[in-house]
């Protein structure tokens, strides 16, 4: 059994009020920095800690927050980004469903590190369910005087909001959540400048992501360098991964950075194998946008090494025989899946997703979605996947935001690693979903 | 963003309400407006536009946005460039519950297809079309989040997860019976906002 740091009493009854989770040890994190440290001893021990990012870029948090500008006079904010919309990914709604004051705990301690006096919490629209578990534990925080004027009678003073989205994947980009947080259309920010410089409303502003959030709780607890044993060389600490798809046990999964990725797939404390006995056929490791890796390659890296669920592990070999832990968002699928029609799903999430504002984003992904279609139809030919191909390389790099890569990445991936799919269902001008027949059985029982 | 909204054809033009929130409900809009700073309250717009949604009839008519212009104080156009942007403002009339079925990968592979295929029969309806009563309209949706609990299809605020046929009958019908509008606010935010 693995440390767990962040979901450890998810299960404990009534974990969601302030009075349980202040009796399991909550708000210590707020009481230790603020009665004995520092904001800068705060930062620093989030750098010694060697956090990083739990949004999808892995970017270490500490060198995130030490870029925040300080100018006299000019309001700092930090915002929460829980706009969590990368397909396959779940965990930042389990962790504020089940325990909403990790996350506004998380949000005081970071903040005084910061000197941000009001914070916000961006939740997607589709959580407004979420949004109000967060907001009638923030009501409860304020009453207890962990929110408000000189909390704890020091002179730190914070406000703490909510703020719910609308629908649109592309508000988890930062500078987008920004532009939505200031009432606009989600479309992404040129950057320089970046957020710490010029964010909300023009002030310094750091983004962080809910996870993120919540793990600074446990490193000002346990101090940064105790947290930064926990996992393997640059991948440190606990990490949250939603594991869907063809799997026995579906869910959220606190695992310690390390966890041998075979191990994560076949083992009853985790996702408990492929459901049925099936065979595993593919893995998307972190969330819709990174390279979609078959069986050989998910279990063993191309040294023949077993692949971990670290960063650097899951991204060994680069994009040839690579992907990325990302989000942590971790779709499982078995023999039967047809990649074609996976590949699919996500072209015309992508699609939809996109805010229009570059033209390669704009007019590849539909393009991208409508040959894809055409394999779906039987109407394909064999050298639209060459066309496919063409397509993604002229996206990746050439957008204002990631959206462009994420949409490119998942095309490239199963194109390099299943071609012979493609040209199979090109080949035979007839496209056969073999899993289709077996999901109608489990839906009708 | 494409919404994909179609149906006009049920909206009853002789209920048509009046466009101007309650004492109660201005409140609520008040209380989101002060959370940002001075001069800032074109930061409320997405949150209020979610309350006007559900304050009047389940869309945001031009009337509705030009109302929530005049709240905040800013031009009519910054209102629809924003409401045309995301995907959860509907800009025509729809069903009093609208179903959206989660259609991305993992939901796909555990059956989403097999779930709208089941509730366009069962309904007699297509994806963007409402029922003749007005009562539903089906809608497919990307990502909800429920990768782990698919398929899964939400209706105002509530998740409706791990979808069999026989889920999907006995939530149709409790729809059927409760015969009201679900809005995303739906959840007692009144008292919480």
């Amino acid at each position: 059994m693995g440390k767990k740091l962040l979901i450890h009493n998810d299960k404990v009854p009534g974990i969601d009020t302030l009075e349980v989770y202040r009796a399991h040890g909550g708000y210590s994190s707020v009481e230790k920095a603020l009665k004995t440290m520092t904001p800068d001893q705060v930062t620093d021990e989030v750098k010694k800690s060697g956090l990083r990012g739990r949004g999808g870029a892995g970017f270490p948090t500490g060198l995130k927050w030490s870029f925040l500008a300080k100018p006299e006079g000019v309001e700092r904010y930090l915002v929460c980004n829980a706009d969590e919309s990368e397909p396959g990914t779940f965990k930042d709604r389990y962790l504020m469903e089940k325990i909403p004051h990790a996350l506004i705990e998380g949000m005081i301690t970071s903040s005084f590190a910061l000197g941000a006096k009001t914070s916000y919490i961006y939740i997607r629209g589709e959580y407004f369910y979420v949004a109000r578990i967060i907001e009638t534990a923030i009501a409860e925080a304020y009453s207890a005087g962990w929110l408000g004027k000189n909390i704890l009678g020091t002179n730190f003073s914070h406000d703490c909001y909510v703020q719910v989205g609308a629908g649109a994947y592309i508000c988890g980009e930062e500078t987008a959540l920004l532009e939505s947080l200031e009432g606009k259309r989600g479309n992404p920010r040129i950057k320089p400048p970046f957020p710490a410089v010029a964010g909300l409303w023009g002030c310094p502003t750091v983004v962080n992501n809910v996870e993120t959030i919540a793990a600074v709780c446990p490193i000002i607890n346990m101090g940064g360098e105790e947290y930064s044993k926990i996992g393997i060389g640059k991948s440190t600490g606990t990490k949250l991964i939603s594991a869907s798809g063809h799997i026995n046990n579906p869910g959220v999964y606190e695992i310690e950075l390390g966890v041998p990725v075979e191990e994560f797939i076949y083992s009853e404390e985790y996702c408990g194998g492929i459901r049925n006995g099936k065979k595993l056929k593919a893995v998307v490791a972190g969330g819709s946008s990174v390279p979609i890796l078959p069986t050989e390659l998910i279990l063993k890296t191309a040294k023949g090494e077993p692949r971990l669920m670290t960063y650097e592990s899951l991204s060994d070999g680069g994009f040839q025989t690579g992907t990325m832990l990302g989000s942590g968002g971790f779709i499982v699928m078995d023999e039967d899946t047809s990649i074609v029609k996976n590949l699919f799903t996500f072209a015309r999430f992508y699609h939809h997703e996109s805010c229009g504002q570059c033209s390669p984003c704009r007019e590849g992904t539909g393009w991208m979605e409508k040959i894809l279609q055409k394999f779906l139809n039987g109407t394909a030919n064999e050298s639209d996947v060459e066309l496919l191909w063409d397509i993604q390389s002229k996206i990746e790099g050439k957008t204002i935001c990631p959206l462009g890569e994420a949409a490119a990445w998942p095309v490239a991936a199963a194109i390099r690693h299943f071609k012979q799919e493609f040209l199979d269902v090109a080949r035979n001008k007839k496209f056969i979903d073999v899993s289709h027949y077996n999901r109608l059985n489990k839906i009708i029982a | 963003m494409s919404s994909q909204i179609h149906g006009t054809q049920h909206f009853d033009k002789s209920k048509r309400l009046e466009i101007k929130f309650s004492d109660e409900v201005m409140q609520i809009a008040q209380t989101i407006i002060n959370r940002y700073p001075k001069g800032k309250q074109k930061s409320a717009l997405l949150p209020i536009l979610h309350l006007a949604q559900a304050e009047f009839g389940g869309w945001l008519s031009p009337e509705t946005m030009d109302y929530v212009a005049s709240i905040l104080n800013i031009k009519s156009i910054e209102v629809f460039e924003v409401a045309s942007f995301y995907s959860m403002y509907n800009l025509k009339p729809m069903g009093k519950c609208i179903l959206e079925v989660c259609q991305t990968s993992s939901c796909w592979l555990n059956g989403a297809e097999d779930i709208v295929k089941y509730i366009e029969k069962k309904l007699n309806i297509k994806v963007g079309e409402t029922t003749k009563d007005g009562m539903f309209s089906l809608k497919v949706a990307e990502c909800l989040g429920s990768c782990g609990t698919s398929p899964m299809l939400q209706c105002g605020a509530s998740y409706h997860e791990n979808l069999t046929y026989e889920k999907v009958d006995a939530l149709l019908e409790n729809y059927k019976s409760e015969n009201k509008r679900k809005s995303y606010t739906d959840l007692d935010y009144k008292n919480t906002l």
